[in-house]
Order: C-alpha cells, then structure tokens, then sequence
C-alpha cells in the first residue's frame, strides 16, 4: 500500500511539474477565440455550370468549365440542389448510447447567442449547433454547399442569386422557415445601427457598410448587399458589386437565419453600449431561436455552463446527443486534465506537446490547416526595409524548413505564398526563397545595409491556431537574422497587453501574425491583409501600395472563376517577387481531441465542426 | 467603540475614493485595451478605431473618469466585457461572490480545525513525532506554490484516482439555485445529491487554498502556546493546583489565540490572492476566475469593481480582528 501511495504522488509531482509552465501561460480566450473561422469555400469543382443546372452564362464556354457551381462567386451557375443540410449520422453502433450528453470544455464564455453579433470562437461554438445558414462548408472541408437553400441559382454577371428555400424547414418556435423569413434576417443585418452595427463585426468585414451608414467624412459606406426579395419559394438577393466571397459570406454563423418572430419578441437589435462594453437583449442572451438539431436550454454563470438539448423537431437527421453542455474551462492545463478525468468528452486546440499522449488517451482529430502564419515588415518606419533586395535578404535568412520540422505540429507545411494551397490561384510556381544564409548576406551587401538593424516585435501570453508558440517562432528566426548580420532590437509583449496595438501602431519594423481562413477566397486572406489603407504593413506608405490593392481588387471582382483563378495566380508571383511585404512562413493544422469513446465528429479546416452526431459509446 | 467603528468605516470611504481614481488610471495606463482583447487579429484598423469609438476609448481619459464616476452615482459601475459579457459588472461579482465566499470558508474550516489543535497539541508535546511532522508539513505549507499544489491534488484525487471531481461547482446534475451558495441550496432544498456533489467539487480546491494558511496557522499556534505556557501566570495557576482544562482553556489557549486572530485575518487577505490560482486551476467560477479573465483581457469594469471589493474585503477584516481583540483581550476592552 505505502509502495502504491508513494508511487502514485511521484507520478504526481512529475506530471505537476509538467505543467508548472503551463499554468502561467493561461490559455486565454483570444488563443481560441479566432479561430472561429467558419467559412466556406468554392469548390470549384462541382460541375461546370452547365451540367448542374440553368446555366444562363458563358461560364462553361468562357473558360469557367469546372468552376464550381456550388462553389462562391462563381457566377452565372447553379449548385446541385444539395443534400446539404443536416450531416446524416454515420453508421451508429448497437452500443451507442443516444440519450448521452456530451460535455465539451469552452476556453471562456460566449458573448451572447445571438450569432449576428458574435465575434469569437466560444460565442460560434454553440451557436453552430442551434442555427442553419442558407450555405454551409461540407464536413471536413471548406467546400460550399447549400443548406437551408436547397439549391441556389446567379445572374450571368454574378450580381443575382436565387436560393430556393427548403420546404418543410420549422424554427424552433414552430414558426416556418420561409423566403420571407430569409429577408426579413438579411435586411436585419443589413439594417443595424449604432451599437449593433458595431458588434456586427461579420457583416462590417465582409458585406461593408450598413443601410445609410455614412464615414467620418459623410460618405456613404459601401455594402455588397444591396437587397432581398421573396418570390414564392425563391429568395433573391441581389448585391451591389461581384465578388467572388459571395455566397460563401453567407456560410458565416453570422449569417444564420434566425426566427423572425422571436427576433421581433425578444428586441433582437437592443444592443446597446454601456462603458466599455456592450449589453444585449433578452434574445441574445436567453431566447435564441433557429432551425438546428440542438435547442438552448440554460446557461448556469454560476456554474460556469451552457447546456443545448436535442431538438425533437429537427428537419434532418436528429442529433445523436441527447444534451450538449458546453463547460468553461479557461485553463488549457484543466480542459486536458479534465478529459482525463472524464469530466468533458472534448476541447479544442489541444497544445502540440501534448499531441502524443493524447492520442494514446483520446482520440486526437487534426484538422486540414487552412491558415498562415507570416512574418510581416512594416515599410513605415524603417526605410531599408522599402528596397526589395532587404526583403528578400531576409526570407533568404529565415530557415524556415527546420523550422516548420522541428517546432510545428505534423503535417505542418512552408508557406510559399499568402495563402494555403487548398485555396483558389495558389501556384507552386512562386520565386522560392529556400534558406541561404550566403545569398541573404550578398542582397544585404548589395543594397549597403550590412549593418542593418530592425525592431523586432514578438507576442507573449497567447498561442494561436496558426502559432501554437510564439517564443519558438521567435527564437528560431532571430537567430537567423542574427547569423546574417542584421542587428535586432526585441520586444515582446502580451497579445492582449500591448502587442496588437503596437502593431497596429506600426511600432515594429518585423512582426508576427497570422490569419485562419474564414472561407475559400483568396480574397478572405490577401485581401484581410493588405486591401485596408491603414494595414498593419502600411504598403500604402510605398509607391506600389495603391497599385497592389486595385490589384487584389481587380482580381476579386471577376465573375469567370477561372479567369479569376488566373488573376490570382499572376498576383501569387507579383508578390512573391516584386512586393515581399513580408515572409509566409507556414501553415499549420490545429487539432482537437475527444475522449476514446466518443466518435462521428469529423474535423474541419474553418473549426465548423458538428458535436450534435457524436457517436458516444457505452462502456 | 461606536466612534471608533464610524471612524474606521469613514476612513474606508476616503481610501475606496483615492483607489478607484489610481485604479482607474492605472488600468488605462496598462498597454492594450478590451478593442485589443475583442479584435485579435482580424478586425481592421478602421474597425478597431470604431470599436474604440463607440467604447468611448478615443476620449479624453479625464473625459472618461468622469463619466465612469457619473455612472457610479448612479449605481453603475460598467458591464464586463469578457468575464461575462454583456452582464453588469455589479451582477456578475454577486452572483460569483457565493462561490468565492463558499470556497474561502471550506478553506478556512479546513485549516483552523487542523492548524488550532495540531498547532497546540505540538506545542505541548515539543519534540514528538507528532510536533515534528507538523513542524515538516507546516514548512512544506509555505513553500509549495498554491498553483503547484492544486495540480498535484487534481492528478491524483481526480485524474488517476477518481475520487473527486477535478473541475467546476457541480457536475451535470438539476439542482435549484437558492442563495448561490450550492451546498446550503442543495441543504435548503433538500436536494441532498446536489448539496453532496457540490460538497465534493469543493474539497480538492479547499485543500489547495487552505494549505498555506493552515501551515501558517499551526506554526504561529504553536509558538505561541510555547511562549505562553511557560508565562508565570501559567506556573502560578499549575501551583495553584487548578486543573489542567481550566489551565488550558483560560490560562493558556486564550492568551496564545491573540496572535493567532491577527494572523488568521490576514489569511483571510491571502486566501482572497490564492484564490485567483485556485479558481483558476479547478475552472472554479468564482471572483478569483473573474480576476484571471479581467485582467488578462482588459475587462476594465470587472477590474474596478474585483479590486475595489478585496480592498473593502481587506479592510473590514481588518476591523473585525481589531474589535475580536477587544473581545478576547479584556485590558484593551477597558482602554
């Protein structure tokens, strides 16, 4: 007995002082929190507008053949009329238990549950499960498909789309889902004003501006939608510009279609601002109301947990859960233990070093990587940094291959341009910049900057679906830089704590940052980036900034997928060799894990997945 | 006594003022801000710049303190905007405060019911087994780190043993919410596998806090029972030929519980620091999660209000063990 108890309290302290580093860097809600993504992407590949549908459009005689119908922005087509919708249940074991409830650590609360104004991970999580957009991303991918639509049409210039509604579809008030129902959510959206216009971050980075919203200098603010219209079973929606994010934009949990009624009952747009804050009406926070598989019962603060329940009603396949309870659980080191406690089923991001014995305790589901992590230059402050031989001195330097081999999780990969390579226009055929300390110190020669030094900022207390460790990151490459010659003032500062403003501030002369796809555009990733005239790299400040972004523009806007591809690919290699404003460095699949006996949940690249037809095994 | 007690809590008031003022500007002056925390990398430069906007960040901080001050008249004092976002700032320290309040009272039950006896018992026996394996403990008690400890007691008692529950107030479980303090709820009502279960998500993280003040405890117990039982009224009772409990209970014990009043306050102050770690470690959501959470996003409202209520918490401790010395001292009762 005393060899037993001695034994168990060494394993104790040993796995204690595993996560004695741990414990300081808490896992904050931030580290989870954006890589809500949830997007959806142009398949580009589901059959050529003719063969799916009324095509109307040259797309398959104009080079678009094989442009993806259900794909976004491929205009002028129509998506196979989806099966879309609910994920039918794998194949379920005799010995699955259907009335199981399934606990999953949150990493902090959600903001309400009102979607519209989510802006982070914990908010989309439970709201994924209790709303349906007319999009969706299949599982397991970032492909389009229709969801509440049970198939959707364009106009040949992409400015037109028809989603026929699916029939039979009730919220969960019991009021039906309609065309009318459609509209009435989109001009909602589209309709918010002061607070709410504010915490509709989804729709302000993606839509534009909002009904009559006007800038600092009283011009109106654009919006890509323009209006809604129900005609019998069909929504039209009719937008102001093409671009190839739309429809996919509609795949976003902001865009779900939420009850009309409830929304007028409960005061959905009530938002209001109150000191640094905001505060939310009775719907956001008690009633939310959509068509899914898993209705809100409770969110207990005192208890720190958000319980959902299967709903009885659902139009596709029932959930395979009969409670879902979402348990916040900030503390990484804690959501880990509590999996090996038994006391949750599942959390998200688990840490990389901890990736082994997960997957000798639990079932570790990696994702497909769909973000990238870069090291961008600010051209503002520090003007060596404006002559392109400096720049590609410094990818020169960067030995990123070792890198990504020793520090990332598996199947991480070198990032060669923007963006990953399951995203529309990415080319291998981009100018390489392979580790070669040599050429780096001759283009440093060549330019006369030998004895160049930068400022080089770093973030501390965070990690990143992108960035699992920022220090590593960190030490690898200033050591690199260090070993060509280039003198490096360091900063690093908490995320949350001066980092980002700094950044924003363009304090830095080298950052690090990264993004995770919202949904398969390039433009959701190059676009974020540079398109804004305040970009954190400040391209506007050099003679080619404005150019680079009518550039991206341009591309954007072009109805024929594949000639857009094409425009992106030549942009790919611009970038690549005549504008560096920064060095990609690697993208990254994130992971989460569930307990042995807890299976069917099929991961996805934009965090979109569905706990509701988790399989949970007795015994 | 009345004056006095007026007095003290009037001095409350001035300090509350001047420390909402420092912490208001402190908390500015800290680098990031709750746009940083909501944005992360996504938002835009012009998004952020509405985000602060509309939070009133662009003003002028003087211009803020203002309004902040405006507000608290009115009984105000922000919404959290991370914690729990949305909710008043007000209301969600009530409805966290019993669960703070329930897990520093299991802590302090479970360090004076060991650290008085075992401290006394020790003294009396010095040099037992007994006094030196609560002097070795006792100096384990102050040297683990808090956060250390509850890891430890989580990877055995729940993780590979079972026990207990590792994290949270209660598990998956109806319970009726009464007062907020789940284990009298559960009592109350009657529910008595509520009040069981919650008892149970208590132990493990009240050990962890209740450690370091019960190492302190039964040390400062301990010395003092030492120094007191060799006074010469302690002698002069024993040559009196009163009994030992009487010795023990009048001459000895209510002499040597002064110091251990005073520190035992002031654990109550450290018990409010080693909450946050505590919390934080068993997911346990109470005031000292909040603090975590706050400070690390920058939720300014919660930090106001969770710094402000601990130095009110400090202070009225503070009060209380002057007035109990009035109690168990009688000369300073008579001053």
């Amino acid at each position: 007995m005393s060899v037993r108890r001695r034994r168990l309290t060494a394993v104790g302290i040993a796995a204690a002082l595993a996560v004695t580093t741990a414990a300081c860097a808490q896992s904050d809600r931030g580290s989870d929190s954006n890589s809500n993504a949830n997007t959806t992407q142009d398949t580009g590949n589901a059959g050529a507008a003719g063969e799916s549908g009324p095509a109307g459009t040259p797309a398959a005689g104009s080079g678009a053949a094989g442009s993806g119908a259900a794909g976004s922005g491929a205009a002028g087509g129509a998506a196979p009329s989806g099966s879309g919708g609910a994920a039918a249940p794998a194949d379920i074991p005799a010995n699955a238990d259907l009335n199981a409830t399934f606990t999953f650590a949150a990493a902090g609360a959600p903001e309400m549950f009102d979607p519209l104004y989510g802006t982070d991970g914990e908010t989309f999580r439970p709201a994924r499960m209790m709303f349906e957009g007319l999009v969706r991303s299949k599982p397991g991918t970032a492909d389009l498909e229709p969801q509440l639509a049970e198939s959707y049409t364009s106009s040949p210039d992409g400015l037109t789309w028809t989603f026929k509604i699916r029939k039979g579809v009730t919220f969960s008030d019991g009021t039906p889902l309609n065309a009318e129902a459609v509209c009435y959510n989109l001009d909602r959206m589209y309709s918010q004003t002061g607070a709410g216009a504010v915490q509709a971050e989804y729709w302000s980075s993606n839509m534009g501006g909002f009904k009559g919203q006007k800038d600092s200098a009283g011009k109106e603010v654009p919006s890509i939608y323009k209006s809604c219209k129900a005609d019998g079973d069909n929504a039209v929606i009719t937008i102001n510009r093409f671009t190839s994010k739309f429809p996919a934009i509609l795949s976003l949990p902001s865009y779900s279609i939420q009850s009309p009624t409830a929304l007028k009952k409960y005061k959905a747009n009530d938002v209001k601002q109150s000191g640094e804050a905001f505060t939310y009406p009775a719907y956001a926070t008690a009633h939310p109301t959509g068509t899914g598989p898993m209705l809100f019962q409770a969110y207990d603060r005192t208890n720190g947990t958000i319980t959902l329940v299967r709903n009885e009603k659902y139009w596709g396949p029932k959930a395979t859960v009969a409670k879902l309870v979402f348990k916040i659980i900030p503390d990484e080191t804690a959501r880990k233990q509590a999996l090996q406690a038994g006391t949750i089923q599942g959390y998200d991001l688990p840490n990389p070093a901890d990736w082994d014995s997960l997957k000798e305790s639990a079932n570790l589901l990696i994702r497909p990587a769909f973000n990238i992590m870069y090291l961008g230059f600010d051209f503002k402050n520090n003007k060596a940094l404006q002559d392109l031989k400096v720049r590609q001195a410094i990818a020169y330097a960067l030995n990123r291959e070792d890198f990504v081999a020793s520090q990332l999780p598996e199947g991480a990969e070198v990032a060669q341009e923007w963006y990953p390579k399951t995203v529309d226009g990415w080319t291998p055929d981009v100018q390489q910049y392979p580790y070669d300390p040599e050429k780096a110190k001759q283009l440093l020669a060549e330019a006369g900057q030998q004895n160049l030094t930068l400022n080089f900022w770093w973030p501390t207390e965070v990690t990143r679906p992108y960035m699992p460790n920022p220090k590593d990151v960190f030490t690898s490459f200033s050591q690199d830089l260090e070993a060509v010659g280039i003198k490096l003032n360091v900063t690093s500062k908490p995320w949350n704590g001066g980092y980002l403003d700094g950044v924003t501030a363009r304090k830095p002369d080298l950052f690090l940052l990264g993004w995770t796809g919202d949904y398969n555009t390039p433009d959701n990733f190059i676009g974020s980036f540079f398109s804004s005239e305040s970009n954190d790299f400040a391209t506007f400040e050099t003679p080619w900034g404005k150019t680079f972004d009518q550039e991206i523009a341009d591309a954007d806007s072009i109805p024929d997928k594949a000639k857009r591809d094409a425009a992106y690919v030549a942009l790919n290699k611009k970038i690549m060799s005549e504008y560096m404003p920064g060095v990609p460095i690697s993208s990254s699949p994130p992971a989460l894990v569930v307990a042995k006996n807890v299976s069917g949940i099929v991961p996805s690249p934009l965090t979109d997945e569905d706990y509701t037809h988790a399989i949970i095994t007795k015994g | 006594m009345l004056r006095y007690i007026v007095r003290r809590l009037a001095q409350l008031v001035v300090v509350l003022l001047i420390l909402s003022l420092l912490l208001f500007f402190w908390l500015r002056l800290l680098p990031g801000g709750p746009d940083s925390a909501i944005c992360g990398e996504r938002c835009t430069p012009e998004q952020r710049t509405a985000l602060r906007s509309a939070m009133g960040l662009d003003q002028p901080i003087w211009t803020q303190y203002l309004k902040y001050l405006g507000r608290i008249v009115q009984g105000d004092f922000g919404t959290s905007g991370f914690v729990e976002p949305g909710v008043p700032a007000l209301e969600v320290f009530w409805h966290r405060l019993p669960a703070t309040i329930e897990l520093t009272i299991a802590a302090l039950i479970f360090a004076l019911v060991l650290a008085i006896p075992l401290g006394y018992f020790a003294a009396r026996r010095k040099g037992s087994l007994l006094d030196s394996t609560g002097v070795v403990v006792s100096l384990l008690g102050v040297a683990v780190p808090v956060f250390f400890l509850a890891y430890l007691l989580k990877f055995v008692f729940a993780v590979k043993l079972h026990w207990l529950p590792d994290s949270g107030r209660q598990g998956d479980i109806n319970a009726t919410r009464v007062t907020g303090f789940f284990v009298l709820d559960g009592l109350i009502t009657r529910e008595w596998d509520a009040a069981w279960d919650a008892l149970k998500h208590l132990i493990l993280p009240a050990i962890a806090l209740g450690f370091i003040p019960f190492a302190v405890i039964f040390r400062i117990t301990r010395g003092s029972v030492i120094d007191v039982q060799n006074e010469d009224y302690v002698r002069t009772a024993e040559s009196k030929g009163l009994t030992t409990s009487v010795i023990r209970r009048r001459h000895i014990l209510r002499n040597a519980m002064l110091p251990v009043v005073t520190v035992t306050g002031l654990q109550v102050g450290a018990l409010l620091a080693g909450a946050v770690l505590t919390e934080t470690v068993f997911a346990y959501p109470g005031l000292g999660q909040a603090t975590q959470i706050a400070f690390q996003n920058r939720d300014y409202a919660m930090l106001q209000i969770l710094v402000l209520a601990s130095a009110v918490t400090y202070m009225l401790v503070n009060l209380v063990v002057d007035l109990s010395y009035a109690l168990i001292d009688p000369r300073i009762r008579t001053r």
